[in-house]
């Protein structure tokens, strides 16, 4: 398969998160649409690694991959929080950033 | 350095030393007593100092400034181009600022002593104040007399304008005080401007500031006479400011809400009469422009009439004492005007003594008296025998009375405007003279002799009179019985003073009245005039006339003043109004610098203010606007970004594409 076909599905499961991030109401919802943007990165990286045979691309996925688990764990602590302080996770609801 | 001007010096410095003392050490200043002794100690060095500097130099009253020996520099200040430095301090003890240094250590040591009894009852703070401010007064007045060059002379010149304004606002919290030292400061101000620019004029066309090397320039006639007018009349606008003539002599009856002390050292023995010393230091100088010189002739007989009429209306007795010095000073400018200079400076100190004399004198019967109103007083003869000596003393010196001081050097300026030519100010001076013995006898008559005034009689009447009038003829300030007979000569500390000028009005008079004039010095550049034989019998009958006048109207009552009063109605009614100038200063006050601060004030407010107005409106307004865009939804911002991104990606692969 030529590497094109790999750039092709992260740029769309990218898209497929993006998609996800905006429009999803759900507050997981939008931590899971990162979750998809982040793997999006990840399969970019070890595509690049593979066709250039460059161990550098693989090694920096590892790091991604350990990142976005702690910021995993560290997003659903924050919707845990503020379900127990605002009774919700529903996105349009949390407009305190308001100017 | 010469002995003369180590002495000079020496008179100069210690009320400077005085004022720092007092200026720093602030519990001394605070003690009150202590600090007026401290002073009065450092004057009285001054005046030996200054006595020992005369005693030691030529005699001769005149102008010897040519002789290098007299001029000391001190410290080159700012250095010229060539050799000869561009501005320096020094000190100049020649036949001129001798007799005027003697003067104003004089006065200023019998004045601080004075002050001490005047000021009795002034809170301790406020005398330490007094006597920083009388030791900074004598020390810039004696730098402006012992002044080499133009530069100093300005400086001290300020510096006495400085002292005048806040010793006029001594008592800051009297609001007239504090109107008349502002209007001082304002009007002396506004003719010190003439003199920086005369200044300036006369550096730019000799390039020197120093009296000895432009009188030197001045008699080998190397100053251009291009525009020297222009120079010339901005010096004479200064001392016109400074010595209160016409028309800005409104400021000086004003002064005299200041203590009376202070009115009798610089508003009529020493500050106002810088002017005249000015004028009289640069003759030379005024020589060579003779229209200059014809104006200031003018100006000095009218001013010195119009006062005198003024002063025969007045009831304020400091204002009488005011309105008859800017006369004075009127005939010592008219003299100076008519190109004799040194018979204006004659009269200048032979006037700073008895004018101090009597000012002193009428600070006595106001201590005793409280109050300056001539109606308040009457009959005081009885109770203040020795005021009223020196007063009478000093009332014939300015009389022009032969024996006492102001004759001879009165004469004098009467002679000198005759013989310049000025026949017509010359009658002005005689009508002055004529006025000066009738207002300041008419003084004589209503405060020493005359009724007992009402006030005093309702306070002394038996208690069933005040009983049954208590409602309807309440006296103006409460007077009790006690007060009335509590009315008593000063103490010995004011007496003194008073004698001691009294002697010395006494003592000139005499001498000057057998020696005739001053011996001139060789040096002298002007003329010596003649004067006819018919002048002192005219003078003397003039004065006499005045006083008889004076006498027939307010003792012997032979005249009735309201029917002199009735007769003279319209000069009666503007003298009251001050002759308008005040008004007119007012309208153009109101008019020029009121309708220009207006509309300067629309400029600020509508178009300045306005344009921030609107810049900071519209700046809100955006504000507004643009607030709404941050939502607070965490997904609007994501959104922003994606397509910020996607913006800058069809923007690069555009740019790419187009490469």
């Amino acid at each position: 398969m030529p590497l094109q076909a790999f750039l092709i599905l992260a740029a769309v499961l990218f898209s497929i998160g993006l998609f996800g991030v905006i429009t999803r109401r759900n507050t997981i919802g939008i931590l899971l649409g990162i979750e998809l943007m982040l793997n999006a990165v990840n399969i970019n990286l070890i595509a690049f690694a593979r066709f250039r045979g460059d161990i550098v691309g693989m090694i920096f996925s590892v790091f991604t991959i350990c990142i976005t688990v702690s910021e995993a764990a560290l997003g659903l602590a924050i919707v845990i929080l503020l379900f127990r302080i605002r009774r919700t996770v529903i996105a349009d609801h949390l407009d305190l950033l308001k100017g | 350095m010469t002995d003369v001007a180590v002495h000079a010096l020496i008179a100069l410095l210690l009320p400077a030393f005085s004022f720092l003392v007092l200026a720093v050490v602030a519990p001394l200043r605070r003690a009150g007593k202590p600090a007026a002794w401290f002073s009065i100690l450092c004057a009285a060095g001054s005046l030996l100092a200054a006595v020992i500097a005369f005693t030691h130099g030529p005699h001769e009253i005149g102008r010897t400034l040519a002789e290098p020996s007299s001029e000391t520099v001190l410290w080159t200040w700012l250095p010229g181009m060539t050799d000869i430095p561009l501005a320096s301090i020094g000190i100049v003890a020649d036949g001129d600022s001798k007799p005027m240094l003697i003067l104003v250590a004089l006065v200023a040591f019998l004045v601080q002593l004075y002050s001490i009894g005047y000021l009795s009852d002034e809170p301790r703070r406020g005398l330490g104040r007094y006597y920083a401010y009388q030791s900074l007064f004598a020390f810039s007045m004696m730098g402006l007399v012992l002044a080499p060059n133009f530069l100093q002379l300005f400086i001290c010149w300020e510096l006495v304008g400085l002292c005048s304004y806040l010793l006029i606002g001594f008592w800051y919290w009297k609001p007239e005080a504090a109107q008349a030292a502002l209007k001082a400061f304002w009007v002396t101000k506004a003719g010190d401007v003439g003199l920086l620019i005369g200044i300036v004029l006369l550096w730019r066309q000799t390039g020197t500031f120093d009296f000895a090397t432009l009188e030197m320039m001045a008699k080998s006639s190397a100053i251009p006479m291009a525009g020297l007018s222009l120079a010339t009349f901005g010096i004479y606008l200064g001392a016109m400011g400074k010595s209160a003539q016409f028309p800005f002599h409104i400021w000086l009856p004003d002064a005299m809400e200041g203590p009376t002390p202070v009115s009798a050292l610089i508003h009529a023995a020493t500050m106002v009469t810088a002017g005249v010393y000015l004028l009289h230091r640069t003759s030379w100088l005024f020589a060579l422009t003779p229209d200059v010189l014809s104006v200031i002739a003018w100006i000095g007989a009218l001013t010195a009439l119009m006062a005198a009429v003024l002063a025969c209306v007045q009831e304020d007795i400091k204002r009488v004492l005011a309105y008859s010095t800017v006369s004075q000073l009127g005939y010592m400018m008219t003299a100076i005007g008519a190109g004799f200079s040194g018979a204006g400076f004659f009269h200048l100190l032979t006037h700073g003594v008895f004018k101090a004399l009597l000012f002193l004198g009428a600070g006595a019967i106001i201590h005793a008296v409280h109050s300056n109103d001539l109606a308040q007083m009457g009959r005081l003869a009885r109770r203040m025998p020795q005021t009223m000596i020196v007063f009478v003393i000093g009332t014939l010196s300015l009389a022009g009375i032969p024996l006492f001081g102001g004759f001879a050097s009165k004469e004098e300026i009467l002679g000198a405007v005759l013989a310049g030519g000025y026949v017509v100010p010359f009658a002005m001076l005689l009508i002055a003279a004529f006025l000066t013995a009738f207002y300041m006898f008419r003084v004589i008559f209503l405060a020493f002799f005359g009724a007992t005034p009402e006030r005093d009689a309702q306070a002394l009447a038996p208690p069933v009179t005040t009983e049954h009038g208590g409602g309807a003829h309440a006296a103006p300030h409460d007077v009790t019985v006690a007060d009335v007979l509590h009315m008593h000569d000063p103490p010995f500390i004011m007496a003194a003073p008073l004698w001691i000028l009294a002697l010395l009005s006494m003592v000139v008079g005499v001498y000057f009245t057998f020696e005739g004039r001053l011996e001139a010095a060789p040096t002298l550049a002007e003329a010596e005039f003649t004067s006819p034989a018919w002048l002192t019998p005219v003078a003397v009958l003039v004065a006499v006339a005045g006083i008889t006048t004076s006498w027939l109207m307010y003792q012997r009552r032979a005249i009735d003043p309201e029917r002199v009063a009735g007769a003279l109605a319209p000069i009666r009614r503007a003298a009251l109004a001050r002759f308008w100038i005040d008004d007119v200063f007012e309208g153009v006050f109101n008019v020029a610098v009121l309708g220009f601060s207006r509309v300067v004030g629309w400029i600020d407010r509508y178009i300045v203010d306005g344009v921030l107005n609107v810049v900071s409106a519209e700046t809100l307004e955006t504000g507004d606007v643009l607030r709404k865009l941050q939502t607070g939804y965490a997904q609007d911002y994501v959104y922003g970004i994606a397509v910020g991104l996607l913006a800058l990606i069809i923007w690069m692969g555009l740019l790419g594409s187009s490469n």
